[in-house]
């Protein structure tokens, strides 16, 4: 197995997510089996070929330097879980 | 043992364009909490980010000012890590293919020049601001914090230099020329009061000779150029101390405190970051034509380096002068102006604003171009005492005055009754009564002592309470003695 129980809690801890000890082992599995499928890849000789950066024939959108409308505050804070004196409120950080 | 420091600075200079790098909305300083937002700079799912383009070119402009090689193609990705103030928990930046690479910037030291290598500039969006409530403000004891997402979004380029920095003062004098070039290629205001130029410095120490670097500690909350070289000259200390004693310095983040002029630990890296860059599918990749790049190149406007050549060959002035009046592009602009109204020597004009004007302008912190006295003013008192009305020393409390009120010069002199005493009869009275007063010094004097001369100029001018004509007095005294 590639993927190890340490990997699946690194990976949910960048996640922010918390999952119990069957879980870790469940997803070690799933995520092996995608890794694998993935690692055809490697096969290949891609040594010729550019990385791509996109996966569509697209450059260059760009837009104007121009000002346009906003949200008005109260509906930018209508889905705020907390808010306070016109501003998001979030937990202590540290 | 002998320890060098190697720092590097990393410059994150928020771009004066009018909208934010992937949306419309205004990038305006100082709006009312969470009023230039829409769905983009909020991370709303479902909302598509678009390049500015205006951005783009600032950044180009701004690598092709520091002989940077400028990408042809080049991405955004994503940086991927959770905190407050960013909506999306991932930040647009750019990863591998930065749009600029491996410039330069030259430094004028005092007494020796040196070159600070440039790795790289990229492009990314500025986080929201974050009010912390409860625990004096400060995020550690806070009960919680406000989340403002006015900034979030607002174009950010981030110059990184090479680890070429090897004392405080180069530091702060390459952070200084980097915001002249700035600030002349008009693509920020770079204002440090409202963090639209940040500085963050990496330093460590090794011994002299030895090629490997030590371990480093990355400084923050470095929020003006005296902070950036006070912080780090206070690292130095500390880091010196630590190894002399044979204390191993360990990688962290510190923060500098200007109040108590100390570093603290702000985290340490236990393990190193894992953003898990990846290119931003959102975002399309950015291909650009050499030509298009050459007419940049081709109007760029003059930068520091050439107007202080300028300044040497077309004004006479010494390399220190030109120095120094290069180093904010307000300074070198305020010298010109004032240098086309006047028809004497520049370098009495550069004497002037880098001596009294600039005395004045750090002690009361004002900006030479927000300041009450204007290069007219300076050019009227300068003429006032080219043509004897007034005397240098009545000059000096007349820019004092100026400095204070905004009057002309003109009107300070008649208004207080400063114009110099030029009458041969009323200083010859005057050179009469100084020796009298003062027989030891003529004594002095005539024992082939010339500090006593000067003196009894000194006793002249003071009763003449500084009004009197310094080369009329100089002349009577000789003649008389």
């Amino acid at each position: 197995m590639a993927i190890s129980e340490k990997d699946v809690k690194h990976v949910a801890w960048l996640a922010r997510l918390a999952l119990s000890d069957t879980e870790v082992e469940r997803f070690a599995k799933q995520l092996d089996v995608i890794l694998e499928h993935a690692g055809k890849i490697a096969e290949l000789d891609t040594k010729d070929v550019q990385p791509t950066a996109h996966a569509i024939p697209l450059k260059n959108v760009l837009r104007e330097d121009k000002v346009g409308r906003c949200l008005a505050p109260e509906v930018a804070l209508a889905n705020a879980p907390h808010q306070e004196d016109q501003a998001f409120v979030v937990p202590r950080i540290v | 043992m002998e320890y060098e420091s190697v720092i590097g600075l990393e410059i994150h200079v928020e771009l004066d364009t009018e909208s934010k790098m992937f949306c419309s909305c205004s990038t305006r300083f100082g709006e009312a909490p969470n009023t230039q937002t829409c769905p983009v700079c909020l991370g709303m799912p479902g909302s598509l980010p678009v390049p500015n383009k205006k951005a783009v070119e600032y950044v180009i402009r701004t690598g092709l000012a520091i002989f940077c090689d400028i990408s042809l193609f080049s991405q955004f990705h994503r940086k991927n890590y959770f905190y407050p103030d960013m909506p999306k928990n991932y930040q647009i930046s750019q990863y591998d293919i930065p749009l600029c690479i491996d410039g330069h910037v030259d430094l004028e030291m005092e007494d020796y020049a040196t070159t600070i290598g440039v790795t790289r500039i990229h492009l990314e969006e500025d986080t929201g601001k974050l009010l912390h409530i409860g625990g004096a403000g400060r995020i550690a004891g806070a009960d919680y914090s406000q989340v403002d997402f006015n900034r979030a979004g607002v174009p950010l380029m981030e110059i990184v230099s090479e680890p070429d920095i090897r004392t405080p003062e180069e530091a702060k004098t390459y952070a200084q020329k980097i915001r002249a070039i700035l600030v002349s290629l008009g693509v920020s205001d770079c204002n440090m009061d409202q963090g639209s130029m940040r500085v963050d410095a990496n330093i460590s120490l090794r011994p002299v000779g030895r090629e490997e670097f030590g371990v480093k500690a990355e400084l923050k909350n470095l929020n003006s150029f005296r902070s950036l070289q006070r912080g780090l000259a206070y690292e130095i200390e500390r880091q010196t101390k630590a190894l002399q004693s044979g204390e191993a310095i360990v990688q962290e983040t510190r923060h500098w405190d200007e109040t108590k002029n100390t570093t603290s630990t702000l985290r340490t890296k236990e393990y190193a970051h894992d953003y898990r860059y990846f290119p931003d599918p959102d975002l399309v990749p950015m291909e650009f034509d050499p030509e298009w790049i050459e007419g940049l190149r081709a109007e760029l406007p003059e930068l520091p380096d050439e107007r202080r050549e300028r300044y040497m060959k077309d004004f006479g002035l010494p390399a220190h002068d030109a120095n120094l009046l290069v180093e904010t592009k307000a300074t070198g602009d305020f010298f010109e102006a004032a240098v086309a109204l006047y028809s004497g020597d520049a370098k009495i004009m550069s004497n002037w604003i880098l001596g009294d004007l600039t005395y004045y302008l750090n002690a009361e912190n004002v900006e030479i171009d927000a300041g009450e006295v204007k290069p007219a003013h300076l050019v009227e008192m300068v003429d006032l005492i080219d043509d004897g009305t007034i005397s240098g020393k009545i000059a000096k409390e007349i820019i004092s005055e100026m400095f204070k009120t905004g009057k002309m010069p003109k009107a300070i002199v008649e208004e207080k009754g400063m114009t110099q005493i030029s009458g041969q009869d009323e200083i010859a009275k005057i050179v009469d009564d100084v020796i009298a007063q003062n027989p030891d010094a003529v004594q002095e004097f005539h024992d082939g002592k010339e500090r006593a001369f000067g003196f009894l100029v000194g006793q002249a001018m003071r009763l003449t309470k500084g009004r009197g004509n310094p080369q009329l007095i100089n002349k009577l005294l000789k003649e008389k003695l």
